[in-house]
């Protein structure tokens, strides 16, 4: 498996994807670090309002407006900064405004989407729209053109296929085809259904308790002159993300479940077409084999530890941690080795349990030994350690 | 008020990766030791609990794991379906609706509905006096609550919703789930966190968002992967010396204990450092040196969530 920095060459995007708690943000946050040591100017995006991008980078906090990490934070670290790093939270509601501030053929139509409760839903809480608000900023950012590299670090969504579906959910929702026609009181197509589709709709309103139809009548109406913008858009941030310089990195941790999302997300992406760069497990107690062939069974171990300890019972615990972390390294790699057949890769990048947990530079730093080191120095690097 | 077991519901959340669906399952195999009848309700659909038990995917139907034990997973448009045929008597009326695609697309396009509907579940399931045909009495319902990016907002949404709908029949039923969600008597919350440095920031401020925007008080906050304390200091000094050494085993057990040894203590920082963050109790939870959770995990688990 080539380095993070080998997969990333040439390339203008990096999108980060897996299922919720597998350090990606973390991850991401030390590619653009990673990068930008190696002198690209590169941008980190989050959408995660849990301020840990911040936290990692040393910031206070973040806005919607790339800002750029001191480099002198880095050199603390021993890490020489040859190129420069930005990182910006995503406010999803923000740039959804925005582009309706765009797409919006007079002042007048905007007011109306912006003020509609309809709207102000879905801009805030319609499953996707997080994830199509993210995808729009970088294209935004992307068609700047400021930067060399753009990370983006997706958002917690239950299910990393979610992120993938989100543009295509949300355009038809604005677009409501199903709905609009019978909504036009002299539709053609409502006289057509007939009476079925107004009791449905009356029926709707009892149930509901709020006259939801006024609401998205006047949302779509208010949409009308934009759909097609919006459509166009999409159809563009489709096409940014199938691009050949943009690189998916599938990111998850060690355990059965992950690397089981994992597995069904890789497989999304080759469906839908997704260029694929890699996939990165975090949090693996690194291979135990390495470790026993040298010095024999369990027993032994604690024999020739009470031997050279001369106590017994720090020998015995000492053993009994040593197979208790050899268990879970058996784990790790019988996941691992399933999800490289699976994958039809002969490599994955590991990144392995580290002592402390990772949320400040130094641990970025300590990340990138092992992202940017080629397969032979990352295995040195785990046997000095452990 | 009464013991977190000895309500009728008990949330649990925290972000994703954290051990929800463990300690959810955990609190669900004491309460059934302890006689209850337990129903362990997950919303993500992502049958976690099914698997631990190495039971089938249960979907929308009560399944038992154990005596005492079932499961369901909540689909929001199931319970989408199955409000509506509880609400609509007209089977016309109910076959007009589920056919028509506007319907479905009504149902997605109202605000935070298929949360609604899924906490209307719950509430349902809680209910001694059930209106779903073979539906059981359960003593005590646990919901494995999803991991969202905001932890509140799935607990806020009956809220949200009574102050949307004015009138009508989800407008009532909003404002009940909300006063079950908050009555301290009934319905109880318990937050799954780690002892790392996010993990715990993040705990802190999910528990007090729940107090200062829903009006929760957090019953118990579980600290969970809690390394054990095997070294003392000293101890870890004399491995230092042989983590040096030239016997390769005993150089790589020396240094596994060396390194359990940092992160046990790193650990108990963090632990310290909730404790003082947060109002409700925090309980620790041992890490599982397992290879994959199963019932036997749990149920050891279960021992230690008094």
């Amino acid at each position: 498996m080539p380095s993070v920095g080998e997969i990333l060459e040439g390339k203008g995007i990096c999108i980060c994807a897996g299922s919720g708690g597998v350090g990606k943000t973390t991850t991401s946050a030390a590619i653009a670090a990673g990068m930008a040591a190696r002198g690209l100017k590169v941008c980190v995006l989050t959408i995660d309002p849990a301020k840990r991008l911040a936290d990692s980078l040393g910031l206070k906090e973040l806005g919607n407006e790339a800002r750029r990490v001191d480099p002198r934070l880095f050199e603390a670290q021993g890490v020489k900064m040859e190129g420069e790093l930005w990182a910006m939270m995503l406010d999803a509601k923000a740039t959804f405004d925005q582009l309706v501030a765009r797409q919006a053929p007079d002042e007048d139509s905007r007011d109306r989407v912006l003020g509609n409760r309809i709207y102000q839903q879905i801009s805030n809480a319609l499953a996707g729209s997080q994830e199509y608000m993210a995808m729009e900023k970088l294209f935004e950012l992307h068609s700047e053109g400021g930067f060399d590299l753009l990370v983006l670090d997706t958002p917690p969504t239950r299910n990393a296929l979610d992120f993938l579906d989100a543009p295509r959910r949300l355009t038809q929702f604005i677009e409501g085809r199903s709905l609009r026609v019978f909504m036009r009181p002299t539709g053609l197509a409502a006289r057509v259904a007939g009476r079925g589709a107004s009791v449905m709709l009356s029926v709707f309103k009892r149930i509901v308790g709020f006259d939801l139809i006024a609401d998205l009548a006047e949302f779509f109406n208010a949409f009308s002159g934009m759909v097609d913008g919006f459509q166009a858009r999409a159809r563009r941030v489709n096409s940014l993300l199938a691009d050949r310089r943009t690189c998916f990195l599938v990111v998850c941790g060690p355990q059965g479940e992950p690397i089981s999302e994992a597995v069904y997300f890789h497989r999304k992406l080759v469906e839908a077409k997704l260029p694929f760069g890699g996939v990165i497990v975090n949090k693996v107690h690194y291979p135990a084999e390495r470790l026993r062939g040298e010095g024999g069974e369990g027993g032994e171990v604690e024999a020739a530890l009470a031997e050279r300890l001369g106590e017994e019972d720090l020998a015995r615990r000492v053993a009994e941690n040593f197979s208790d972390y050899q268990a879970l390294a058996e784990r790790d790699a019988r996941n691992i080795e399933r999800l490289a057949a699976e994958l039809r890769t002969t490599g994955v990048i590991r990144v392995p349990h580290l002592d402390e947990d990772v949320h400040n530079l130094a641990g970025l730093a300590e990340i990138n030994r092992y992202l940017f080191a080629t397969d032979g120095e990352r295995e040195a690097i785990a046997a000095g350690r452990l | 008020m009464p013991e977190l077991l000895d309500k009728r519901l008990v949330f649990v959340t925290g972000k994703g990766g954290v051990g929800k669906t463990t300690v959810a399952v955990a609190l669900g195999l004491r309460a059934a030791a302890q006689g209850k009848r337990t129903i362990v309700c997950e919303v993500a659909s992502q049958e976690n609990a099914s698997r631990i038990f190495d039971h089938a995917e249960v979907g929308f139907h009560e399944v038992e794991m154990e005596e005492n034990l079932w499961s369901i997973s909540i689909d929001p448009d199931e319970s989408m379906r199955e409000y509506v045929l509880l609400q609509l008597k007209v089977r016309a009326m109910r076959d007009l609706l589920f056919r028509s695609r506007i319907f479905t697309y009504l149902a997605a396009a109202t605000p935070g509905l298929k949360e609604l509907v899924t906490i209307g579940k719950i509430w349902e399931l809680s209910q001694f006096d059930r209106k779903v045909k073979s539906g059981r009495k359960y003593d005590l319902v646990i919901v494995d609550a999803p991991a969202t990016g905001h932890g509140v907002g799935f607990l806020q949404t009956p809220r949200t919703f009574a102050a949307i709908a004015r009138v009508g029949p989800i407008h009532s039923q909003a404002q009940r789930l909300d006063s079950l969600i908050t009555d301290q008597d009934q319905t109880g919350v318990a937050i799954v966190a780690l002892p790392e440095e996010m993990a715990v920031n993040e705990s802190a401020a999910l528990e007090h968002d729940l107090r200062e925007e829903v009006g929760i008080a957090v019953d118990r906050i579980y600290m969970n992967g809690l390394y054990p304390e095997r070294f003392s200091k000293a101890e870890a000094e004399r491995l230092a010396l042989l983590a040096g050494g030239e016997n390769g085993a005993l150089r790589a057990a020396a240094r596994a204990a060396i390194s359990e040894h940092d992160r046990a203590r790193s650990q108990r920082a963090q632990l310290a450092r909730l404790r003082r963050r947060v109002k409700a109790p925090v309980k620790s939870l041992p890490f599982l040196f397992e290879p994959e959770l199963g019932p036997e995990a749990a149920r050891r688990l279960a021992g230690r969530l008094g």
